[in-house]
């Protein structure tokens, strides 16, 4: 396989997505709603003084919660870019010339991929370090120190992010395949949410700690989900199979 | 330049090519005529290495179809212009050539030249930088032409290029593919444009899930009910002219009021005699046509058996 190759097919998605509204909202909207809501929230509560929230005790395990939200919308924004990519090339017909060029059906499927990893990493490290930068400034007056950065949100950023959003590119391949509109694929991809939003419920009732051993024990199991994955995606991005068997 | 053997292909039960054996020689027109589900998109997959065969062999520029490393070496010495055009429409036209000819590992400088070329010889240079989904369909198909031809390909597979074009961007299509001839390059085209066919291609095979027929236009048109020359004189046809014509080895001779009809392989090498004996036995010619079968007849035949 040759990364050169898939990286052709990734810099023409970048140049289409820039000219594709709905790409746009798919990088923009949740990572701003992150890195904006969650210090907001904060700063409100700190404002009416709600201590039983906010205070020096109860926050530190508040953040870390809010800080999973990161790996929730990492695993969202691609959903929207990869249905796109996947299913627009279904809609404009182009991927039967695509096809028949010398390209190996790995390469173009990484090409796919990291078309939608790429944008997420950066749009979900940026909101990330909004996020930190908000957070920090809002509790240092409550909890006398710097929240972030720390070991949990190193593992969570540097180990756990990107395998989320690996699975959910690939579950976006798998879905794409089965349906003809970027609005269907959106709504059946929502599905790879539901493990994490799993974590989160069992993190909030102790069930699970989201500590750098927990993260790492998840991002495990995530990823032996994400091989599984591109078993099922390598074995549906084939040529005979897209052309023959693809909605 | 191709060449299948017994080639099949089934889907389940369903068997969409059953069979086929054909020759095309370098730099042909090669058309592929047949109706709607006939195979004729299916064999071109098959020879494009995009779907697996059933049974049988095909061979493209003297590599396997089917053959792992060889598909790669066909796709590389191919060009494929699909029944449905297939363009990045949030990509300019340009844009949509320049990513074709960086996956064929053109170099810059060929890119540049080539995109030029194409574009300039379609008539779309000046739309250049416009998005591909703005285009007409006439455009989209010129587009999709000149990105089959970005790497300059050894074989062009063509799936019904003119289909769903009006007449004027029909024959903008047609000149080109009659430029491309001239270029020699080796032309598969998959049609069910009789008219479009016995203009351009060298030869052609007729296909209805097997071959029915191949052959050259005019041969093909001979193999269902031959041609006749038909002799209009200015008089009654007499017994002299009809003796003279009997020494000759015509087939199927024979004549009403003034008029002599007879079966004709070669019209240009046979009716020179043909008008020698009547003018010599005292008859006086005032037309002489040729009239046989038409393509359209010979398909029309052959795809129904």
């Amino acid at each position: 396989m040759r990364l050169s190759k898939a990286w052709i097919i990734a810099a023409r998605d970048f140049k289409i997505f820039r000219r594709v509204k709905n790409v746009w909202y798919s990088i923009i909207i949740f990572p701003v709603v992150i890195s904006v809501l969650f210090p907001a929230i904060l700063e409100y509560l700190a404002i009416r003084g709600s201590h039983g929230l906010a205070a020096p005790s109860v926050l530190p395990n508040l953040l870390t919660s809010f800080s999973f939200f990161l790996v929730i919308g990492a695993a969202y924004v691609p959903l929207g870019i990869a249905s796109y990519s996947i299913v627009g090339e279904k809609v404009e017909k182009s991927l039967e010339p695509l096809l028949a060029t010398p390209l190996t059906d790995a390469e173009i499927l990484l090409g796919k991929a990291i078309s939608a990893i790429i944008p997420t990493l950066v749009a979900m490290y940026a909101a990330a370090a909004v996020f930190m930068v908000g957070i920090d400034e809002v509790t240092f007056s409550t909890l006398g120190y710097y929240y972030f950065p720390n070991w949990n949100i190193a593992t969570l950023l540097l180990v756990l992010m990107p395998v989320a959003i690996v699975m959910s590119v690939l579950f976006s391949v798998i879905v794409s395949s089965r349906v003809n509109d970027v609005r269907s694929a959106n709504s059946f991809g929502i599905f790879i949410l539901f493990p994490l939003l799993g974590i989160y419920l069992l993190s909030e009732t102790s069930i699970i700690t989201l500590d750098v051993n927990g993260l790492l024990i998840i991002s495990g199991v995530l990823l032996a989900v994400a091989v599984a994955l591109f078993f099922v995606s390598t074995k549906t991005f084939r040529r005979e199979e897209i052309l023959t068997k693809w909605k | 330049m191709i060449d299948t053997d017994n080639l099949t292909k089934k889907f389940g039960d369903l068997t969409a090519v059953e069979n086929l054996t054909l020759h095309v020689d370098d730099g042909e027109v090669f058309g592929f005529l047949g109706p709607n589900g006939a195979g004729k998109t299916t064999t071109v997959r098959m020879l494009c290495c995009l779907i697996s065969k059933t049974s049988g062999n095909a061979t493209v520029g003297g590599y396997q179809i089917g053959s792992k490393e060889d598909s790669l070496k066909i796709r590389k010495i191919i060009g494929l212009v699909p029944d449905n055009v297939g363009l990045s429409e949030n990509l300019t036209a340009y844009d949509n050539l320049d990513f074709y000819g960086k996956i064929y590992d053109c170099t810059t400088a060929q890119r540049k030249e080539n995109i030029q070329r194409f574009l300039d010889m379609l008539g779309l240079w000046d739309k250049r930088n416009v998005l591909a989904g703005t285009f007409s369909k006439g455009m989209k198909q010129k587009l999709a032409i000149a990105r089959a031809l970005i790497h300059e390909p050894q074989v062009i597979f063509m799936d019904e290029p003119t289909a769903n074009l009006d007449p004027e961007a029909s024959k903008t299509v047609r000149d080109f593919i009659l430029q491309l001839k001239k270029e020699k390059k080796t032309i598969f085209l998959n049609t069910h444009n009789l008219d479009e066919a016995q203009r351009i291609c060298d030869k052609v095979a007729i296909m209805n899930t097997s071959l029915r027929a191949t052959g050259t236009p005019q041969e093909l048109e001979r193999s269902v009910s031959g041609r006749k020359t038909v002799v209009g004189l200015e008089q009654q046809v007499n017994d002299l002219v009809l003796r003279a014509l009997k020494k000759l080895p015509l087939k199927n001779l024979s004549s009403e009021g003034n008029t002599i009809t007879f079966d004709v392989e070669d019209p240009d090498k046979e009716n020179s005699p043909v008008v020698e004996a009547i003018v010599q036995a005292g008859g006086h010619v005032r037309s002489i046509n040729v009239v046989g079968s038409t393509l359209e007849d010979t398909y029309l035949k052959l795809v129904r058996k």
